[in-house]
């Protein structure tokens, strides 16, 4: 296997040399690295900004930044992590590289459109970027509520347009991948046997079909109303500012969905390599993941307890919020039970995993109380809220970025971190995300709104906190990133598989050939099966010990 | 090496799954806007009603004509390159993008007498009238001219088609590409048959 070219020295097409081997790359591997730098570079971004809005907010008054910035600043914020990081971040890095890999082929199915995903992608940061040096970035929060929307002075045509186009480029990705599954799977590779990840995939994939359209349309709404004025979510003119709502959440409520499968298929692979245990409840998992697609896409109306709704509907949708909740809980007893009785081996990426389940479910089980139509209607619009999302967003779908940047980078890199200092950097940003965010629960609670620039002396102390704990977790993330930078530097030295994985994507060099396989793999009756493993673990530890001293 | 019996540049059906996957959400792109108009109508009946008056259902008519023949002539196309007939198809094709031509024009000159006499987005006849008939406009400007733009793109895409059945590049055995800009085609102008009942039909 070591003869065998990887594909950072096999260009693909095998005209182009340097810089265009990579921007003009048909390979579904360079695209997703390419993405993962891209991505890496909009997330330290909107970290920054993240910072700063805590540090405005961990005195009274004005500290850092003016009113005006501090609107642009969450803005900003909330647009670059939800539509540049936490939607494209899964399926456009992990899923463009490890997708094919999974099904056992050498690429996706349209690796030209692929190519054009990623330039669309840029193509919307570069506008919401330029939108800053207009008229100032818009000041409405990022989902762009009518009427603030289309009366305020900033420039939100622009940043609707970079979503419009991200939504795009997202569509793409999902259609891509969808043709991919059906179409070029192993032929000897049947529906239940496809790895939990690439599964996650599927339904994700699905869900970006089916909302996407939605808000692009609503958003070229948004983009109409501001330049021709015609008035369709204006009362005074016969419009009904609530259909804006209705609409835009139609496609965001879904997208939570977008951003946390692929994150539950990360995790999905990894808690049952560790624990040398087959994964419990593979079919459960698998239509759970199905199950979230169909019911997540009903439930959009819980955001708008408080907008104006009959009775019935909220009742209706209150109901259908909780429908969604079990299947994601199938899978966290999935997860804990897999752990359960098997031969734990802990490794940075189960240590983030397992953050991971607890933080998540602390998310879901507070999105209960939100989900509730009576409790929402008290801490609605407040930082219970924003504790809530970021919660599952950033604990759930962050946290499995970050677990599977640890599970996959010996695969993608050929290169082996160094385990201290990513068990520190994990255990930091764990700590500060709670010391951040569990403050912000009880100022929720309090009343404390969210989105306001200052506040009242007594949600003073809560605040502060927070703020410290941001600093924990800048500080971990920084250290996360650098532990993994290093080892571009050294040599390759990791192993084929180095955990004793059993899905395809082992079962070839690291990094892989071009063509991903040297010769066609062998598929799994079940793709959880360690026996294998299990017979040549003495094997298994000895390479283990010669990767980790190099590290 | 291949991993497997067929590339995916040989899988045509593969191809048209990614298109009709594709079309799927066009569906739904202009499914939010029949939700508006849904709500809306419900909301503003009589003045949906009056506003439907006011539209001129023979210029709707001819175009619902019109756009049937360019279909006809696209799938006529599809047939002629399975039966090795190029210069059928080449004409065929020609024939639907004329037929494209003339909607345009004539959504041109319909758009036109409407603006002469001051129907148009946030025009003064319109912000004085019934609010139901400035939203009656309102929609009937943003669907149509979204359907204006896919009908350019249609075209677009149509004009490539032929240009690679001139260079021979579509044959009886490989014709995907032309396949799927006819089912761009068909879908454009079967969101045209919803549009025309909804605004010059209605009742």
């Amino acid at each position: 296997m070591e003869a065998v070219k990887s594909f950072f020295e096999t260009p693909a097409p095998s005209r182009f040399t340097g810089i265009w081997a990579w921007l003009l790359t048909t390979d579904h591997k360079r695209i997703g690295l390419m993405y993962l730098f891209a991505i890496v570079f909009w997330f330290c971004l909107a970290i920054l900004l993240g910072g700063l809005i805590r540090l405005e907010l961990m005195f009274p008054g004005e500290t850092v930044l003016t009113a005006e910035l501090y609107n642009s600043a969450f803005t900003l914020h909330g647009v670059i992590m939800i539509f540049l990081f936490i939607i494209p971040a899964l399926p456009a890095i992990f899923g463009n590289f490890f997708l094919p890999m999974q099904i056992g082929t050498d690429d996706v199915f349209f690796p030209k459109l692929n190519l054009l995903s990623w330039y669309l992608y840029m193509l919307g940061g570069v506008v919401a970027i330029a939108s800053l040096f207009a008229e100032g970035f818009p000041d409405t929060g990022w989902t762009f509520y009518v009427p603030f929307s289309v009366s305020t002075q900033t420039n939100v045509s622009t940043a609707v347009f970079a979503a419009f186009i991200l939504g795009f480029a997202s569509m793409l990705t999902g259609l891509n991948f969808i043709t991919t599954i059906h179409r070029m799977r192993s032929p000897k590779m049947g529906w239940l046997q496809i790895p939990l990840f690439t599964w996650s995939l599927y339904a994700t994939s699905w869900v970006q079909l089916l909302a996407t359209p939605v808000v692009s349309i609503t958003l070229v709404l948004v983009m109409v109303e501001r330049f021709l004025n015609i008035g369709l979510f204006d009362p005074s003119k016969g419009g009904d500012p609530i259909l804006y709502q209705h609409l835009f959440w139609m496609y965001s409520h879904p997208a939570v969905y977008i951003m946390i499968l692929p994150g539950m298929g990360v995790i999905s692979e990894i808690i049952p390599v560790f624990s040398r245990k087959s994964i419990f409840g593979y079919k459960a998992i698998v239509f759970s993941s199905m199950m979230i697609a169909v019911a997540g896409s009903l439930v959009w109306a819980h955001h708008m307890y408080t907008s104006g709704m009959s009775d019935t509907a909220v009742f209706v949708f209150s109901l259908l919020t909780f429908v969604v909740a079990i299947p994601s809980a199938i899978k966290v007893f999935s997860w804990v039970s897999t752990l359960y009785k098997g031969a734990i081996q802990m490794t940075p990426p189960l240590f983030l995993s397992l953050c991971f389940i607890y933080l998540f479910s602390v998310g879901g089980l507070t999105g209960l109380v939100l989900g509730a139509a009576g409790p929402d209607v008290h801490v609605h619009d407040t930082h219970f809220v924003v504790a809530h999302f970021h919660f599952t967003m950033f604990g759930g779908t962050g946290f499995a970025f970050f677990a599977a940047l640890h599970y996959w980078w010996p695969k993608m890199f050929g290169r082996m971190y160094d385990f201290k200092k990513a068990y520190i950097a994990s255990a930091l940003i764990t700590g500060g995300f709670i010391f951040h965010y569990v403050p912000m629960f009880i100022l929720g609670l309090q009343g404390m709104p969210r989105r306001y620039y200052d506040y009242l002396p007594q949600y003073a102390t809560g605040n502060f906190l927070a703020g410290f704990g941001a600093l924990f977790m800048i500080i971990g993330i920084a250290l996360m990133f650098y532990n993994l930078a290093v080892t571009l530097r050294r040599e390759r030295n990791a192993p084929a598989d180095p955990w004793g994985g059993v899905t395809l994507e082992w079962k070839t060099a690291s990094p892989p050939p071009l063509h991903n396989f040297d010769r066609d793999p062998e598929v799994l009756d079940y793709p959880y099966d360690f026996t294998g493993v299990k017979e040549s673990q003495d094997n298994q530890a000895n390479q283990d010990k010669q990767s980790k001293p190099n590290a | 090496m291949s991993l497997h019996q067929t590339s995916p540049h040989d899988d045509e059906t593969g191809k048209k799954l990614g298109m009709w996957l594709f079309l799927y959400t066009e569906i739904i792109l202009f499914g939010g806007l029949f939700v508006l108009y849904a709500v809306y109508l419900t909301v503003h009946t009589e003045d949906f009603v009056e506003g439907g008056k006011q539209l001129d259902r023979l210029f709707g008519l001819a175009n619902t004509v019109i756009l049937l023949i360019s279909s006809f002539a696209v799938a006529a196309s599809i047939t002629a390159v399975q039966k090795s007939q190029k210069g059928v198809a080449l004409g065929s094709l020609a024939a639907s993008l004329l037929c494209g031509l003339i909607f345009l024009i004539n959504k041109y000159f319909e758009w036109g007498h409407k603006f002469e006499i001051g129907l148009y987005p946030n025009s003064e006849r319109l912000l004085d009238g019934p609010t139901g008939q400035n939203i009656f406009f309102g929609l009937y400007y943003v669907i149509t001219g979204l359907h204006g733009i896919h009908i350019v793109i249609g075209m677009t895409v149509l004009a490539v088609a032929m240009a690679y059945v001139q260079a021979g590049k579509i044959t009886p055995t490989r014709f995907a590409l032309l396949e799927n800009a006819g089912l761009y085609w068909h879908l454009v102008d079967l969101i045209w048959i919803f549009i025309f009942p909804l605004f010059y039909l209605i009742i």
